[in-house]
């Protein structure tokens, strides 16, 4: 079925803005129709938010088209923030890793975060994949449509904001903000919005967030999840410490699988207002018990060449931490240091978080607290310090589902880790 | 020989020898290590992938169920494509998802001298009979022939 198009969107497809619009349009228009989109949708969203924030040498393709884009003065309508920087001099590391990441890597990350200031990128600091949080500002309300590609804040805003947003790809993000205007299917339609799961959670304690979105996300790859039983653990109302918690589940069932939006009962917005009607017909049931959780964590793959090798970083904080958690590892980190006995952690450790949430934390007496324990904090994105050769063949550990997914870094749990920075745990 | 009849998404024709990946390919984890370390024949770099991981991809028919993970994934492929290091088709068996659509139609629309054949809704019984090595057809009216 084609498209409806407005007589302006059908002249924009015809050329009639140039040739570079045109195929922008083109990209949209074919997009819209292999998922049998009726219409475009207007974006409603005050900002964006694009995924490609690195600027890696590989991809000069991506840098020649953003080239094309601002040479025809084809930019962005709305202004938008960006994920994470890959880069920061906090991150411990080598003469040898500086010289690849900045010379050869990263060296293009200058000249494209030129291009992103000339397409509309919402100031210098706003760099993060937690761009949603208080701190930052970039918080769509509920039924705003947005044209979001970075796959934890896709879901992030679908599932606990009620904002709605497919899980686009980085390029196309940015043209549905050149356009002002995105397809409309799946997760922009009340139907698409239906779950074809029910999970229910039977166990016996708080689950781990990181640990309960991967099996979710390897179960229901990219089909919207209802899940039942998980309000036992978390409440009813979207507290700082459940909207942590649904921050790191969400990022979890989103890059272990392809989730775009989850649904909690008695919990996240539409689930409150709607729920079981949100269930399909014949929707299939996956139970999680404490058993299946310990099934999904033995059967990650540990991929260091020495298995048994001591870590020589840990990184928490992909997704970016919140300034609730910021704090509350502050405390857990101080305690468990004091139990053992020691006063530094024993493993360089580095928790990220949004260049807005550090600099709202710099003003607590946290901060002070934190770096005594040898924490350093970190705007850096994880993943991307990771993904070379030099980073791979490290044994770093991580309690983040994502990081393990994307790097060779290894999965433990946040009581593991805790034991392992501040104990020496083997 | 078996034919299969799938969706159109990307058109053309190729033949090629099938690699494939019976869980969902992970197009950043896949292909970052191969665009950034200049590896031209695209070794996969997914450690959680056993059916790819190691293996080439430029060339190769690649059949999946769809892709998966991080939403770069078609800015990826677009990269591949436009490097010259991509597939010679993709074969879904299921509906494909947006991730791979984007990469397609951004290769498809902003590259003048690229082919990327992609058909997807194969079906489940396309993804249990094709074998890594087998020959692959795909024909313009998206009839998958595998020998």
């Amino acid at each position: 079925m084609a498209m409806y198009l407005t007589p302006e969107q059908q002249e924009i497809l015809d050329g009639k803005k140039g040739e570079v619009m045109q195929k922008v349009m083109k990209t949209l228009v074919q997009y819209g129709e292999i998922f049998g989109a009726d219409k475009m949708a207007p974006v409603t969203s005050k900002y964006n938010h694009l995924v490609t924030s690195f600027g890696l040498k590989a991809l000069g393709p991506v840098y020649e088209l953003m080239n094309k884009l601002i040479d025809a003065g084809a930019i962005s309508k709305q202004q938008f923030s960006m994920d994470p920087r890959p880069l920061d001099k906090n991150v411990p590391s080598n003469l040898i890793m500086d010289l690849v990441f900045k010379k050869f890597m990263y060296s293009r990350q200058d000249f494209y975060e030129g291009q992103l200031e000339k397409l509309g990128l919402l100031n210098k600091d706003a760099f993060t994949c937690a761009c949603y949080l208080d701190q930052v500002g970039n918080k769509p309300q509920k039924g705003e449509i947005l044209s979001w590609a970075e796959s934890s804040a896709v879901v992030y805003a679908n599932s606990v904001l009620g904002a709605r947003c497919n899980r686009n790809s980085g390029i196309v993000d940015l043209m549905g903000s050149i356009l002002g205007f995105v397809p409309s299917f799946g997760l922009l339609t009340d139907e698409g919005r239906k779950a074809g799961w029910i999970i229910k959670i039977e166990t016996t304690k708080k689950p781990e967030a990181q640990l309960l979105g991967s099996a979710i996300g390897m179960k229901v790859m990219e089909d919207v999840p209802y899940i039942i039983g998980l309000d036992k653990w978390l409440g009813t109302e979207l507290t700082d410490e459940a909207c942590t918690y649904l921050k790191d589940f969400g990022a979890a069932t989103a890059s272990n699988g392809a989730v775009g939006l989850y649904h909690i009962e008695n919990l996240t917005p539409e689930a409150k207002e709607t729920g079981k009607d949100l269930i399909k017909d014949g929707a299939k049931v996956y139970v999680i018990d404490d058993n299946e959780l310990k099934r999904v964590y033995e059967s990650y793959p540990v991929i260091w060449k020495n298995k048994d090798a001591k870590p020589k970083l840990c990184f928490m904080g992909c997704p970016h931490m919140s300034l609730q958690q910021l704090k509350g590892w502050t405390d857990k980190v101080e305690a468990g240091l004091k139990a053992a006995g020691n006063k530094k952690v024993l493993i360089p450790t580095v928790f990220t978080a949004a260049p807005g949430v550090l600099k709202e934390f710099e003003k607590t007496p946290y901060a002070a607290r934190l770096k005594a324990t040898g924490v350093v904090t970190s705007y850096i994105c994880p993943l991307m310090y990771m993904n070379n050769p030099l980073a791979g063949k490290m044994p770093v550990i991580t309690s983040s589902n994502k990081l393990r997914t994307y790097t060779t870094a290894r999965y433990y749990t946040d009581d593991e880790i805790l034991n392992k920075i501040t104990k020496g745990d083997k | 020989m078996k034919e299969f009849i799938g969706r159109v998404v990307a058109p053309g024709c190729v033949k090629a020898e099938a690699l494939v990946s019976h869980g969902g390919l992970n197009t950043l984890a896949s292909f970052q290590k191969a665009l950034q370390f200049g590896d031209k024949e695209a070794t996969c770099g997914d450690q959680n992938n056993p059916d790819l991981y190691g293996k080439k991809m430029k060339g190769k028919a690649l059949c999946l169920p769809q892709t998966i993970g991080s939403t770069t994934g078609g800015m990826v492929l677009y990269c591949a494509c436009s490097m010259k290091r991509q597939p010679a088709c993709l074969l879904f068996s299921k509906p494909i998802d947006s991730l791979a659509a984007a990469g397609a139609i951004l290769a498809d629309v902003w590259l003048d001298d690229v082919k990327m054949p992609v058909v997807d809704s194969l079906g489940d019984e396309f993804l249990n009979y094709v074998k890594d090595g087998m020959t692959i057809s795909v024909l313009e009216n998206g009839k998958v022939v595998v020998e």
